[in-house]
């Protein structure tokens, strides 16, 4: 009896692919995107975008530079990106170097300032007057700072051996006494080694990069660290959360009511308002307006709720709120009729509607952040408007940035919208004619 | 109703033309060929059994469905054009209302869908509501009204923009009684006031009571076409339909059965006799060949009996 209903249940699964597909794929396809994340695969770590601005020009600072290229860890950047086929844009001075992490191009960028070189050790007490390197941070990435950190210590102990000895020399005369000529020919000696060591490991084309451990801000590099963006927001993540989760309920919600269309095709009420003076375009047009209101509605309740629990500075940013806030909800209300529209039971719109949007959410941002994710994932997440919506989001709430910055999130959620709109009108056909 | 007939209808073209209508899906030819025409202010009834064709026909005049051959014209203008779909009001078999609507929101819906807006959209509702017997009701979700109340408020919908022609598709499937009297009352309300009605149903008695035309559809084919009683006259002349079940040994009794001209459906021998006395012989066969009569009774042909006539099964089957 037993087997009999385990038989029928084996058959029923077998019969439903959208359950077969909740019960097998997503398990699979959220086992995978996690363990790329979290798995340590060492070709596909996360590289931390790294502004490096070279004040000093010197042979030191030079060095150093080099040194943090050679990190496999880092994307060393000392000029903005060329445009294809234009020349190379000029070098990153300290201002721009402090725009760009404002906008959000790296999320941490190195100022070398002029004279550093003279003194690149952090040994003793003279050297707070010293000049020293500047660390500037957007807070919404805590932990690419630190890497950047540690792998400044690291560089410092690797690639400038002799920069640290010659360093010690003239520490232990100033403290302990002048050296001996024969000490300090012993001590040339050793010098010209290190020096010789430093040039060998600066011209080698590909430093293996080892795994590193920061030294702390305290190291042999002294450091000010400064956070340009965020640093005056004690509730820090709190917009980049109301974003990333209410656009994954949003699409939720969407592809839930988007459903109504099943149900109005099954109960026969979608063939009598065809019947009326309403085409298929109309009827689409408004369900994609009345989702659209829906989930913009929704965004302002979890933004206001996120005001009054959570302090979220949300009555000083509401012109980019309403106008990321209106193309949000249209992207993700459109996604919802494409499905809706494809598919031919509310149980195939559950499943699938469930599978796209946890796949899209955990890469496109709304699950965590991105840039814990390797490079080749987070372009992936280009293709979610759960990643267009929080950078979009984020550039309001977390940057401050003006509207027009939000040009290309706008761009892109609205022809998304667009495209979903077109599909699901195109798809809809089925339900014109007979 | 008193704008049932719109403008079109002052047209001289026919309600509702279909020439030659041809419908397949895949190889199955749902409707093949039919030709019929609905007057003004008359009620057609198309009668046939379920799967006959009655539902792809209406669709295709609502223009929801498009003919693979023929033609199919309300007031002249081809089906689906926004002057057919005007003159139109469709009640489909399914109840094709907003379950979480109340009465009144799902007329008011329906009613801007036709177009109508502001008073005009008020009155509109408030005479269905009446109409329907629903104005007590109004206020009450769909889906706590009883399955008479919802076919009633289908209906209601299907004719919320007062339409010249009114096409009912097997109103009254699975309502009780007393809701199908009142469902006919409705109907009739409507024939008073000049609409015309196209009604498909597989219940004879509904088209007997309602329909001034019937025509009978199997296998996508009108089968036969005129008046209740020109249908019968037709069909059995002046003849009496003699009903009869028989006991005795089952082998030999189709064979008797069609010996005699009659026909044999599941167990039950129907038999067309010029006159009644006729009766007598027909009974004196039957105990000579070792069948004794169970159950005998004489009837006046009816649309059932016309159906079996053309195709030899019953309505239902």
């Amino acid at each position: 009896m037993i087997s009999a209903i385990v038989r029928t249940a084996i058959t029923g699964l077998r019969r439903d692919r959208a359950a077969l597909a909740l019960s097998f794929v997503l398990p699979v396809a959220f086992f995978s995107i996690f363990a790329m994340v979290f798995g340590g695969e060492h070709d596909t770590i996360p590289q931390v975008h790294l502004i490096v601005v070279d004040q000093d020009q010197s042979i030191a600072s030079r060095e150093l530079i080099r040194a943090l290229e050679r990190e496999g860890s880092l994307l060393v950047s000392t000029h903005p990106e060329a445009s294809r086929n234009q020349p190379a844009p000029p070098d990153y001075t300290a201002r721009s170097a402090e725009e760009a992490v404002k906008r959000g191009d790296a999320p941490v960028a190195l100022i070398v300032p002029a004279g550093w070189g003279a003194h690149p050790m952090a040994f003793g007490p003279d050297e707070q007057q010293a000049p020293k390197i500047e660390l500037l941070s957007d807070q919404s990435d805590p932990i690419a700072p630190q890497i950047v950190n540690g792998m400044l210590q690291k560089a410092a102990m690797m690639a400038m051996p002799a920069s640290m000895a010659a360093e010690g020399m003239q520490y232990t005369q100033k403290y302990l006494g002048t050296f001996t000529p024969e000490q300090r020919q012993n001590w040339q000696k050793s010098l010209n080694y290190l020096e010789q060591l430093q040039k060998d490991r600066a011209n080698k084309p590909e430093a293996q990069a080892s795994s590193s451990s920061g030294f702390g801000s305290g190291g042999i590099i002294a450091v000010d660290t400064r956070a340009v963006v965020g640093e005056h927001q004690n509730k820090s993540l709190i917009s980049f959360y109301a974003a990333a989760i209410g656009v994954m309920f949003l699409l939720f919600t969407a592809s839930g009511s988007s459903g109504s269309l099943l149900d109005e095709a099954e109960s026969g009420t979608l063939d009598r308002v065809l019947s009326s003076r309403v085409t298929m375009t109309k009827l689409l047009a408004g369900k994609l307006a009345f989702n659209t209101m829906l989930a913009f509605v929704q965004l302002v309740v979890m933004f206001l709720w996120g005001w009054a629990l959570f302090h979220l500075e949300f009555f000083g940013h509401i012109p980019g709120f309403i106008v990321m806030g209106l193309c949000t909800a249209f992207a993700v209300a459109a996604f919802g009729m494409p499905l809706a529209s494809l598919c031919r039971t509310r149980g195939q719109l559950g499943a699938m509607s469930t599978l796209l949007i946890l796949v899209m959410s955990a890469v496109g941002g709304s699950m965590f952040p991105r840039f814990m994710m390797p490079a080749a994932m987070q372009k992936a997440g280009l293709f979610t408007i759960n990643a267009w919506a929080i950078d979009g989001f984020t550039k309001v709430f977390w940057r401050d940035l003006p509207l027009i910055s939000l040009w290309p999130q706008v761009s892109v959620l609205l022809a998304i919208g667009l495209a979903m709109f077109v599909a699901a009108r195109r798809i809809a056909r089925r339900w014109e004619f007979s | 109703m008193a704008t049932a007939v719109s403008a079109a209808a002052a047209v001289c073209a026919p309600p509702v033309e279909v020439e030659g209508f041809v419908k397949r899906f895949g190889a199955h030819a749902a409707v093949n060929g039919v030709s019929l025409s609905l007057r003004a202010g008359e009620c057609l009834g198309l009668l046939g059994p379920n799967g006959a064709g009655k539902t792809t026909l209406i669709r295709g005049i609502v223009g929801r469905v498009l003919p693979n051959a023929g033609s199919i014209c309300i007031f002249g203008a081809n089906a689906g054009t926004h002057a057919a779909r005007k003159a139109l009001g469709w009640v489909p078999q399914e109840l094709a209302i907003y379950p979480r609507l109340t009465c009144r929101e799902n007329l008011m819906a329906f009613g801007r869908y036709q177009g109508l807006s502001g008073k005009e959209l008020d009155n509109h509702a408030a005479w269905c509501l009446e109409w329907a017997a629903l104005a007590d009701r109004a206020g009450e979700p769909t889906q706590q009204l009883s399955g008479g109340m919802k076919r009633r408020l289908n209906m209601a919908a299907g004719i919320i923009h007062h339409p010249s022609v009114v096409l009912m598709d097997e109103p009254t499937v699975g309502v009780d009684l007393q809701s199908r009297i009142r469902i006919f009352e409705m109907i009739e309300t409507l024939r008073e006031q000049g609409a015309s009605i196209l009604y498909t149903t597989h219940y004879m008695e509904e088209a007997e009571r309602l329909c001034n035309r019937i025509a009978v559809i199997d296998h996508g084919r009108i089968i036969a076409e005129g008046a209740h009683e020109e249908l019968v006259r037709s069909a059995f002349g002046n003849s009496t339909q003699v009903v009869a079940r028989f006991s005795g040994p089952a082998e030999g009794l189709a064979a008797w059965v069609a010996a005699r001209g009659g026909t044999l459906n599941d167990g039950v021998a129907h038999f067309t006799l010029q006159q009644p006395a006729e009766i007598a012989a027909l009974l004196d066969s039957a105990a000579a060949t070792g069948f004794e009569p169970a159950d005998v009774s004489l009837r006046r042909p009816n649309l059932e009996s016309v159906f079996l006539h053309l195709t030899g099964r019953e309505l239902r089957d």
